[in-house]
């Protein structure tokens, strides 16, 4: 019977949404090839998380360890890798995320299975013969979509990008078991010592109405006064995607995106952003969202409720001026 | 401190437009301009940083054809040591698995304490050679790094995480980190180094050399296609004046 799991992450007491897409998708996956889904969850005290997850899977493997307290990749590879050995799954999904960076190829490339990371579609096709694996992957920051398929091999790993599929709750009555670990404390090569809280700043940009964000088109950090003036005609904040924040012309509590800020504003502007799926985690519940960029096949605009394709050195200096006429008259 | 850093030309994509080819497998390069990785950029800074502070040698590795040695001489202009370029026949079509293995038979005896790569690669985007290649050589590693501290072989490091948050860990040398946008200010080289630069030695290895006699693909792009597009914004169409006041006028109705 084909096995799949699907490691469920959690980290200062919270599973991201990707951990319950997974969950879905690897149930999915199970019952078309009528196999069986297991959810892996590492941690200390983590009971209560196996409890709320065996809904969601055929069975629920649970290492409980205080080294594990914090999802470190090193000492989880340990224990994966040994687990995955006694277990041989078909597939195994991972998270995109930033712990998945670290731990996934690592893992496969010490259990020497294929990988493909990032992925937002998984199928398997069933030949006749041997059931085929694919994966579709977005490469040049989303501007294209690739199929790709693996050597042939009877286990494979995969990482998924956040949002890429829905969860649903499942209504599984899974098993919980107990995994020894085969260490009793984290690897001396990494060492967690403490997290450090995200900066808050002056303007705090998940609470605007109306935020204007701008990305690398910008060019020049003389040209923000472009991008200031045209969210001060419209009352709203000035926001950025990440290569903004890397030049330093912005603080980092103004970046929209996975790894910034979450914002749903009623109006968001995206000028000379392209739309890497980072920048999109982070916008794409704004109510009304334009998008101002040179290259019609920019990932923003399919996003976008409007959008326009030009030069926004052309467009949008006229754009603030007809913002103050009509707001004059 | 000793450092090797894995560097990519890539294709700027970022701003141009994206086509695929003839063969439905790759894109037209033709029109697009090249230059390094960004995140290997930063990697690259971050390890001329480390030596001028702690001593020690950059060497400065990558795969791909002749015209990577304009990426490499860019890298010994700004303060790198030696540079080696590997390409062979056998190496065209890769993977990132592929691509660290490669790599690892280059650079496994050399004398060094870190190993610096991008986090992730503007074309792939698969962020997985520093993390294979760490695994491979049997070193730690952590990617999407935005703080580097050496203290006595072990160093503390800052890592993104979502949401904002770092995670600070210490991590054992020799280690491998994949280095995140924004750690550093990268800088530019000055003509005169650059013209320095032109004239040092580029070594070229070749799957000889390497002793590698054929490439491993663990995966394989079978086609490239536009994304289907569930929603497509309505483009509104004009002079730079006549979008404008359509779009003010939609803008202040709503």
């Amino acid at each position: 019977m084909k096995k799949i799991f699907s490691l469920v992450e959690h980290r200062r007491g919270e599973i991201p949404d990707v951990s319950y897409e997974l969950l879905t998708k690897g149930r999915e996956l199970a019952k078309q090839e009528n196999g069986e889904f297991t959810a892996l969850v590492l941690g200390h005290n983590v009971k209560e998380f196996a409890e709320k997850i065996k809904k969601e899977a055929d069975r629920v493997f649970v290492v409980d360890k205080e080294f594990l307290k914090e999802p470190n990749a090193e000492a989880y590879q340990i224990v994966l890798s040994d687990i995955l050995k006694k277990e041989s799954p078909f597939l195994t999904l991972i998270g995109h995320t930033a712990l998945g960076m670290d731990l996934a190829s690592s893992l496969a490339t010490s259990l020497n299975i294929p990988i493909a990371t990032d992925c937002v579609g998984i199928d398997i096709e069933d030949t006749g013969k041997m059931p085929v694996l694919l994966v579709t992957r977005q490469p040049y920051n989303g501007k294209l979509n690739a199929k790709v398929s693996f050597a042939a091999g009877s286990q494979f790993m995969i990482t998924v990008r956040q949002g890429a599929f829905t969860s649903e709750q499942g209504n599984l009555s899974g098993k919980i078991i107990d995994i020894a670990s085969p260490i009793e404390k984290e690897p001396d090569y990494r060492k967690f010592i403490e997290y450090i809280e995200a900066v808050v700043g002056a303007v705090d940009i998940t609470q605007a109405e109306v935020v204007v964000a701008v990305g690398r088109g910008i060019k020049e950090k003389e040209n923000m006064s472009l991008i200031e003036e045209l969210a001060n005609s419209l009352g709203g904040v000035v926001a950025c995607s990440r290569p903004i924040v890397d030049a330093d012309w912005l603080p980092k509590d103004r970046q929209v995106g996975s790894s910034g800020k979450i914002v749903k504003p009623k109006l968001y502007i995206a000028i000379g952003i392209s739309g890497a799926f980072q920048h999109i985690m982070g916008m794409k519940n704004a109510d009304t969202i334009v998008a101002i960029n040179k290259d019609p096949n920019a990932p923003i605009f399919n996003e976008a409720d409007y959008g326009i394709v030009d030069d926004l050195f052309k467009v949008v200096p006229v754009l603030k001026n007809k913002i103050k006429e009509l707001k004059a008259s | 401190m000793n450092i090797i850093v894995c560097i990519k030309r890539v294709p700027d994509t970022a701003d141009a437009a994206v086509n695929i080819d003839s063969s439905g497998k790759d894109i037209v390069k033709d029109r697009l301009t090249f230059d390094i990785n960004e995140s290997d950029n930063y990697a690259l800074e971050e390890a001329i940083l480390l030596k001028e502070k702690l001593g020690g040698t950059v060497t400065i590795v990558s795969v791909g054809p002749p015209e990577c040695e304009d990426t490499l001489r860019m890298g010994l202009a700004k303060g790198a040591d030696t540079a080696i370029r590997i390409t062979d026949e056998r190496f065209t079509e890769t993977d990132g698995f592929a691509i660290a293995e490669i790599i690892k038979s280059a650079i496994k005896d050399l004398d060094f304490d870190l190993v610096l790569t991008g986090c992730i690669a503007t074309d792939d985007g698969a962020s997985q050679v520093g993390p294979t290649l760490a695994e491979l050589m049997d070193i730690p590693h952590a990617t999407l790094v935005t703080k580097i501290d050496v203290n006595n072989g072990v160093v503390r490091v800052h890592k993104e995480l979502e949401g904002g948050l770092t995670e600070v860990f210490d991590i054992k040398l020799p280690a491998l980190f994949a280095i995140q946008t924004g750690i550093n200010e990268p800088r530019y080289a000055s003509l005169i180094a650059i013209r320095r630069a032109a004239a040092k030695e580029i070594k070229v290895l070749g799957a000889g050399e390497l002793g590698i006699e054929e490439v491993s693909l663990k995966t394989k792009v079978e086609s490239l296609f536009r994304p289907p597009v569930a929603k497509h914004a309505e483009i509104l169409q004009g002079t730079p004046d006549e979008v404008s006041t359509k779009l003010a006028q939609i803008l202040l109705s709503s």
